[in-house]
């Protein structure tokens, strides 16, 4: 069969495609084209300005980074509320790391940097912990870190803001290679290292089998609780590169910085086609859905929209993009 | 029972449904091909069929789940639109499915009035009239179920009383079954035979999807046959044997069921459990398996066998005992340790914890072998897709694509394809419990077929089954088990229905708990 396939010419291959073009199965890439073609009309000439285009990309890739380690753990059947107050805890807790290095010292801000990832991976394993060898549901367990991380990060700020004292850490955060911001060859990498990671090795396999079923992955020899937990370290080390990325953009962490993240990164996740119950999903919709957040928001911008809507209309993609993929069901 | 004709009932009409020339397609696949049928008022019509046959959809189309390609369907004469299921159930159109729409954490009478609850003026549930509503209808269709236990303490033949009663309280007129015998041990199946002659009795009309024949010619006032989507034939119960219905079924001539039994027994013992114990499930289970042989295990539902196997799987916490494979003694912790140690489980409950619905065909069987395919820490999705297509061909799997999740698939082929998988992991020890469950009698020869052909290249296999004459026509040694202990084994000429009844009903072997 597979033969035969092969021998089809183009033009056949190509009318079976969209003779079989099912709108559920494309939804996200068909929504995404159908907000670029609006948000280019609406936000005329300015939007489809590369400058404009890469603050986009920029605004949406600190919590676009988070949504593709959160896409693993909602596939896996699992939820992280706390990755918001996450951010800011390591974000805040690795400035406090910097400062005691003396003077603009480029060490420091190496060590810092890699701080920040294992200290993000650090807390992505408690919470994994709590979901797998404490059984809470991840719902409640990470509600109640989230509860924790913020309250730390205020009671060592003294609720004001943490300072850097070195000025080359702002070179990460600020920094622009070929014309793109940092943040967004992070973001890009980052897709591109957990869609293989996704659809190409056993572990992203083993994913998707213990989120559709996790009884049949038990029968199946999967070590289920290993794979559930790997997911919230995965989604731990996220936080962390956005900590690093966030805080070394103002070279200072607000406290009450990065509240709501969780929403943005889940949001994106569910835009993007990945199933609340689990089991099904795909890192590349992910991206399309925080960049359609993205897209959204500018378009609210450049047409002049009151910023007050703009969270309704988010609201609003979101509701159409899960009746999209789910209505056409039955 | 008191219960209400129709609206639109015509007097003289002594056909209740009629379906004309129905057709089904989902995509391009046709799955019913313009079915003529027309089923008299009260009576039992059997609807049999292989596992892709079109019986599912048929019964799906009739109670409006699906909507058909082409065709009408008539009630009482008129044609009707079944548009969704509230529609067929306004109509007097119930489905009992296979697997039973019940609320566990509600109690039997809630669960009979979900979405039909009677209310107080005020707008507040009137639980005692539901209960005793419910209560004078379970009595009168003489089902020994309390109104106020709740759902998931009941049996699965209480649930399906429950079901039933639940459909009956929708005034339906026809009710379909859906292989309600499945699961059902034989005084619940001959309890469920007086019922169904009670609502025939009573004027409903009845459709009972089967795979068994048997059951088939006890209940059936007709039966109909369809095959590959086509209707194949109506006849009289009376007028036909199970073995022309057989071969109606699968279109060719059928002569045996079982292969020719060989023994060949090694000598060498591959696997040796030794006082086993599980916690309320197993007591001091001790027993053998030889190289290459066909071991039964058989006894009543809840009698432990599932229960023994997942815990020497490494699927269950074992307090004492000890496990031997090929002679030594090994601890198994985890199903892993169990699959390497070249052991693999093949469970009865295949949509709960056999296939992965979402998955299509290759990740479905290469979800435990895995490994195998890994090149440099990524899967080989060619070799995967290659070896899919080579268990395609040798297990005859039926597949429009192997790229379709496997929820698409039949019964029939979607174990065919969770054996595959465990085939897959090169097992010396084959465990397949209640491996021919709901799948239908041609799917079943082949498992049959199969399992010996495993078993001549030295795979020892142990097959727990419910069919009795499962265990008679495949195994060469049987071990039955009554309330989580060997009651015995049975050897040769004494492998016989009798000699096993008496066993796991305790007549004969050891006793329970002591």
């Amino acid at each position: 069969m597979v033969d035969s396939l092969e021998k089809r010419s183009f033009a056949t291959a190509l009318a079976g495609y969209f003779r079989n073009f099912k709108l559920n199965e494309h939804a996200t890439g068909v929504g995404f084209i159908l907000l670029f073609l609006l948000a280019t009309i609406v936000g005329w000439p300015n939007f489809l300005q590369f400058r404009n285009l890469t603050n986009i990309l920029r605004q949406i890739s600190y919590t676009g980074i988070i949504g593709l380690g959160m896409t693993l753990i909602i596939i896996s059947g699992g939820i992280d509320l706390s990755v918001g107050s996450m951010t800011a805890f390591t974000g805040g807790i690795t400035i406090f790391f910097l400062n005691l290095f003396p003077g603009d010292s480029v060490l420091a801000v190496i060590l810092s940097s890699l701080f920040a990832i294992v200290f993000g991976s650090v807390c992505g394993l408690f919470n994994g912990l709590l979901v797998t060898k404490g059984r809470i549901a991840p719902f409640i367990a990470t509600l109640g870190t989230m509860s924790i991380f913020r309250s730390l990060i205020q009671y060592f700020s003294g609720a004001g803001n943490i300072l850097s004292n070195n000025n080359l850490y702002a070179d990460i955060g600020s920094g622009v290679f070929l014309g793109i911001p940092v943040p967004v060859w992070v973001f890009i990498a980052v897709a591109v290292v957990l869609h293989i990671v996704l659809n190409d090795t056993r572990f992203g396999r083993y994913v998707c089998a213990v989120g559709a079923n996790e009884q049949v992955a038990r029968y199946s020899a999967i070590k289920v609780q290993t794979i559930k937990l790997i997911p919230y370290v995965i989604t731990g080390f996220t936080a962390g590169l956005t900590a690093l990325l966030w805080s070394s953009r103002l070279n200072c962490i607000n406290p009450s910085d990065c509240t709501g993240y969780e929403l943005d990164a889940i949001a994106a996740a569910v835009i993007g086609g990945t199933s609340m119950s689990g089991g099904k999903g795909s890192v590349m919709g992910t991206v399309m859905g925080a960049v359609m957040l993205g897209m959204i928001n500018n378009m609210l911008v450049l047409g002049g929209v009151s910023s007050y809507l703009q969270q309704a209309a988010r609201g609003l993609v979101i509701i159409v993009a899960v009746l999209l993929q789910y209505n056409n069901k039955n | 029972m008191d219960i209400p004709k129709p609206p639109g009932a015509a007097p003289s009409a002594d056909i209740i449904l009629s379906v004309e020339g129905i057709t089904k397609e989902f995509s391009t696949v046709r799955v019913l091909d313009s079915i003529d049928l027309a089923i008299e008022r009260g009576e039992i019509m059997g609807l049999i069929g292989e596992n892709g046959a079109g019986k599912s959809t048929l019964i799906k189309i009739i109670s409006g789940i699906y909507q058909p390609t082409a065709g009408t369907i008539r009630l009482n004469g008129e044609v009707v639109k079944i548009g969704d299921y509230s529609t067929a159930k306004n109509l007097g159109i119930s489905i009992v499915p296979q697997e039973f729409n019940l609320i566990n954490t509600l109690t039997v009478y809630e669960n009979i009035f979900l979405g039909n609850e009677i209310r107080l003026k005020s707008g507040l549930l009137d639980k005692g009239a539901m209960r005793k509503q419910a209560a004078a209808q379970l009595l009168d269709l003489r089902m020994p179920v309390k109104v106020d236990r709740l759902i998931g303490d009941l049996s699965v033949a209480e649930k399906q009383m429950v079901e039933i009663s639940k459909a009956l309280m929708l005034h339906a007129r026809i009710l379909i079954m859906d292989e309600p015998t499945t699961t059902l041990t034989g005084h619940e199946l001959e309890t469920l035979f007086t019922l169904m002659r009670q609502l025939k009795a009573q004027g409903v009309t009845i459709i009972f999807v089967s795979h068994k024949l048997r059951e088939v010619k006890t209940i059936c006032d007709r039966v109909t046959v369809l095959r590959d989507g086509k209707l194949i034939s109506v006849d009289a119960v009376d007028s036909i044997d199970e073995k022309d219905l057989a071969r109606k079924m699968i279109g060719r001539d059928f002569t045996q069921v079982f292969p020719t039994k060989k023994y060949r027994d090694g000598t060498d013992i591959v696997l040796h459990v030794e006082h086993l114990e599980v916690k309320n499930l197993l007591h001091d289970v001790s027993f053998t398996l030889r190289r290459g042989e066909i071991l039964g295990f058989a006894g009543l539902v809840g009698a432990g066998r599932t229960e023994l196997f997942e815990a020497v799987m490494g699927l269950r916490h074992v307090e004492s005992g000890s496990i031997a494979v090929e002679g030594k003694t090994v601890r198994i912790r985890h199903a892993r340790d169990a699959v390497d140690l070249g052991l693999a489980y093949i469970s009865e409950d295949r949509q709960g914890k056999g296939i992965v619905q979402n998955f299509d065909i290759p990740k479905n069987i290469t979800l435990i072998s895995l490994a195998e395919y890994v090149k440099r820490h990524l899967i080989d999705k060619q070799a995967e897709g290659k070896k899919a297509s080579h268990y395609v061909k040798a297990f005859n799997i039926v597949a429009a694509s192997q790229k379709m999740a496997l929820r698409y698939f039949s019964g029939g082929n979607q174990q065919k394809v969770y054996l595959a998988r465990w085939v897959d992991t090169n097992p010396k020890i084959l465990v397949l419990d209640e491996p021919t469950r709901g799948i239908d009698v041609n799917a079943k020869r082949e498992i049959y077929e199969f399992i010996h052909m495993l078993a001549a290249k030295g795979i020892s296999c142990i097959v727990i089954s419910s069919e009795m004459e499962e265990v008679i026509g495949l195994c060469s040694r049987v071990y039955v088990m009554k309330e989580g202990m060997v009651a015995g084994c049975l050897t040769d000429e004494h492998i016989n229905e009798e000699e096993i009844m008496f066993h796991a009903t305790g007549i004969k072997g050891r006793k329970a708990y002591g």
